[in-house]
């Protein structure tokens, strides 16, 4: 596939979303079915061309070879803006993810919003959505980035707010819509500080410049954290994580859309895409943050009941993964498990989605012994809950190791063992609070009779989209160990031996110095055939004597980290088991027993409390001090404008009055006055002129004489 | 007694106020006209006398045929506009005559 044909593949995935936004929403109610075949048929060429795009990708597997293509969009003398499309190894999988999910939804969504009063208009957003996804996929500067950015803060308002008659929902989106303000505030602040530095917003551009130094020090830590805020709106990390649960207000495959593969998708992928602008200061941020969101809120879904929000609340965690994975110097494994994710988490959607639409009911304590009534949902959904638990031979499995070695391998080199703690502590969490899901749904006596009467299997376009993301949560890791993935094909860390060295520079203990943790290329010898450069660039800094003495480090962290990761995954389940299918420990007693425990998890935290307590006051109280400057200072301002500007007035009009008047009227008086006494000579009399004339003459005669 | 040019200028002068006085003083348009006949002429005797004493040639009697002539023309023309203002106003006093003043 040639750079122009990958070009306009990427293009036309980019156009087809928004064309069948277009159409759909512009004729949707005329077209016969009203339209979803046009939702439907346009994401999916635009799938196949995304495979295409992959596929090419595969072959080159080279992660570092991009196709980019810029016009200048905005030109104004010093100041220039481009719009362009960059494709490489990373879009290529982003594109795959998005284009693959989105048509599964798409899909998913004929079956589940069947009938709905809405139907078109839902399609039209979903492709709304898609598209500014893919914006933000493609973009290749900054600028374009923040635009795509924000227009999936638009689609998702509009989304997560698709039943905006019901109270919740219409709160649900301007939640979402608000809170992501928030970060997108940091975002652009950031975005600002690297173009004041650089003069520049192509990302290319902006690593050369970060690589030659001109961006450094404080102002690289605070920009980068500034950017990191956009993606802790995004994707919902803590503290701006208190939209998320509530989107769940969306339509169940929203939620999938949202959830897995795309707005939370970005903030990971914006992170991973522009790695060389985090400097060790605001990587620190990162994994820290990553850390504690993946452990906290791992923590809330082992109380929620409601099916959706105890999913919310493990892509939470799932983000909390990622996002430490970043802050660890590993966008590689943060791509990688974004993209496991996307697999597995979209099925647990669609399939609670489907099961929802069976029992009509979310909360779990109606649900129970469903497997025999929805056995491919069943299935499909067991499926994806091994993969997010982290059994061996699915696709979450090598992912999610994948981050904890690379937190452990940095734990050991820097010291820094917080967050491998924190993460390991919620992979065993994890399993536990997903098969608590499973028995309760879909195990043991059904609790209400009426409900699991009535269910049944979803209609084939529901179940279709299950099917595959099922064999695709199995597939998506291939057939590597954690040691070997595809994924190399298509990632590589962009500096992380610098990074790295920076850590180790600052803030490493002494014994380690010559371990640079180097966790992209931490697979042993698989990687120094990917990413030569980087082998070359560390040989360099530390000598012959100190060379692969990170791998040890790595490999070590990677086999200790895969070891325990598998206790932690087997432990969660056997708990669970035990707990909620054996019935061997009474909850009810425990929820008594460690009530204030309790009441803080189905409180989650307290975030949204303490938002109301401190935040929602503030804000009270800045606007009505906005209030009353507005109405003191503001308009005491404009007031004495105004009455300085009345008083003005009155003077220049009485100088108008009596000055100005005065002399035109004088004028014309004395004008008028010669006027009448010159008309008293003209009498018209040849007489009286002949008397004139001859005593004239006779002055003059008189005159001549006597001079 | 001989009579010289001082003579005939006190003649010529006071003919010449005579009829400027006619002009002046009179209502009647016919009396200014007469008026004007009489400074004319005045100016004939100034001319035929400064011909006669100064110059020694006939320049002075040509101009004053000139004159006569002229003065003729003048009075068919003059007569001929009273007549006319006659026919539209009624009368020939020239001070009734304003209907240009206002």
């Amino acid at each position: 596939m040639s750079d122009n044909a990958i070009l306009y593949s990427a293009l036309a995935i980019l156009g087809l979303p928004l064309l069948s936004y277009v159409l759909i929403f512009f004729f949707g109610k005329r077209l016969p079915r009203q339209g979803d075949f046009i939702g439907v048929g346009f994401m999916g060429i635009a799938e196949l061309l995304a495979i295409r795009i992959f596929i090419a990708f595969w072959k080159i597997g080279d992660p570092s070879y991009r196709v980019e293509k810029a016009f200048t969009w905005l030109d104004l003398g010093g100041f220039k803006i481009d719009a362009g499309i960059l494709v490489d190894g990373m879009t290529a999988v982003m594109l795959m993810v998005v284009c693959t999910i989105s048509f599964l939804v798409h899909l998913y969504s004929v079956g589940y919003m069947h009938g709905d009063r809405r139907y078109e208009r839902f399609f039209a957003f979903l492709g709304f959505f898609t598209f500014s996804m893919l914006g933000i996929v493609l973009a290749n500067n900054l600028f374009f980035l923040y635009v795509f950015w924000e227009l999936v803060g638009l689609s998702s308002y509009l989304l997560i707010g698709f039943f905006f008659d019901k109270h919740s929902a219409a709160n649900a989106n301007k939640k979402a819509f608000i809170t992501n303000r928030v970060g997108d505030w940091g975002f652009w602040l950031g975005i600002l500080a690297f173009f004041t530095a650089t003069g520049t917003l192509n990302y290319f551009e902006l690593f050369a410049h970060v690589d030659a130094g001109t961006v450094k020090g404080a102002l690289l830590g605070w920009a980068g954290v500034g950017l990191f805020m956009g993606c802790v709106g995004k994707s919902a990390q803590m503290p701006l994580h208190i939209w998320l649960p509530d989107a769940m207000e969306g339509p169940t495959p929203v939620s999938a859309l949202i959830h897995a593969a795309t707005m939370v998708a970005a903030g990971v992928y914006m992170v991973a895409r522009l790695a060389p602008l985090f400097g060790a200061d605001a990587m620190m941020v990162i994994l820290y943050v990553g850390a504690i969101t993946a452990f906290l809120m791992s923590t809330v879904a082992l109380v929620k009941t409601d099916i959706k929000r105890v999913l919310a609340f493990s892509t939470l965690s799932q983000l909390g993964y990622m996002v430490m994975s970043l802050g660890a110097g590993d966008p590689t494994n943060a791509m990688f498990h974004l993209t496991t994710h996307a697999m597995f988490k979209a099925l647990l959607f669609l399939g609670a989605g489907s099961v929802i639409h069976a029992v009509h009911s979310q909360e779990m304590p109606d649900m129970g012994g469903l497997r025999k009534k929805l056995p491919i949902t069943f299935v499909t959904m067991l499926i994806a809950t091994l993969a997010i638990s982290g059994v061996p031979f699915f696709a979450g499995f090598y992912s999610k190791d994948g981050i904890l070695g690379s937190t452990l391998a940095f734990g050991m080199t820097s010291g820094h063992y917080l967050p491998f703690i924190l993460g390991i502590t919620a992979a065993a969490i994890t399993p536990f609070y997903m098969f608590r899901l499973i028995f309760m749904t879909f195990f043991g006596k059904p609790r209400i009779q009426e409900k699991y009467d009535h269910a049944h299997e979803s209609p084939p376009s529901m179940a279709i989209p299950l099917i595959v993301l099922g064999v695709l949560s199995i597939i998506a890791a291939g057939w590597q160990t954690a040691d070997k993935g595809w994924f190399a094909k298509f990632t590589a860390p962009y500096d992380v031996p610098a990074i790295a060295a920076e850590f180790h520079l600052e803030g490493a203990p002494d014994g380690a110095h010559e371990m640079v943790v180097d966790p992209g290329q931490g697979h042993g010898d698989s990687h120094a055939a990917v990413d030569p450069h980087a082998e070359e660039a560390h040989g360099e800094e530390h000598g012959e004597e100190h060379g692969g003495g990170h791998h040890d480090v790595a490999h070590t962290a990677h086999v200790r980290a895969m070891i325990m990761s598998i206790c932690a995954a087997f432990l969660g389940i056997l708990l669970s088991w035990w707990v909620y299918n054996r019935h061997k420990v009474n909850t009810a007693a425990l929820q008594k027993r460690f009530h204030g425990a309790y009441t803080v998890l189905q409180g989650m935290y307290f975030f949204d409390e303490l938002y109301h307590k401190t935040v929602y006051p503030f804000t009270l109280w800045v606007a009505s001090m906005s209030a009353a400057f507005d109405k003191y200072v503001i308009d005491g301002i404009v007031n004495g404008t105004g009455y300085l500007t009345r008083l003005m007035a009155w003077i220049s009009g009485l100088i108008d009055k009596y000055f100005v008047d005065g002399a035109v009227n004088g004028v014309a008086a004395v004008l008028q006055g010669a006027g009448e006494g010159f008309r008293r000579i003209q009498t018209g009399r040849i007489q009286t002129y002949l008397v004139y004339v001859s005593a004239s003459v006779l002055v003059l005669v008189l005159v001549y004489r006597v001079l | 007694m001989n009579v010289g040019l001082p003579h005939f200028l006190t003649v010529s002068a006071a003919l010449f106020a005579l009829g400027m006085f006619a002009v002046m003083s009179r209502r009647n348009a016919i009396g200014i006209l007469m008026g004007v006949e009489l400074m004319l002429n005045a100016a004939n005797i100034n001319f035929v006398a400064f011909s006669r004493y100064v110059q020694h040639g006939i320049d002075g009697q040509i101009m004053a045929a000139f004159v006569i002539v002229l003065a003729a023309a003048e009075a068919a023309v003059a007569l001929a506009i009273v007549l006319a203002m006659f026919r539209n106003f009624g009368t020939v006093h020239a001070d009734s005559v304003q209907s240009l003043k206002r």
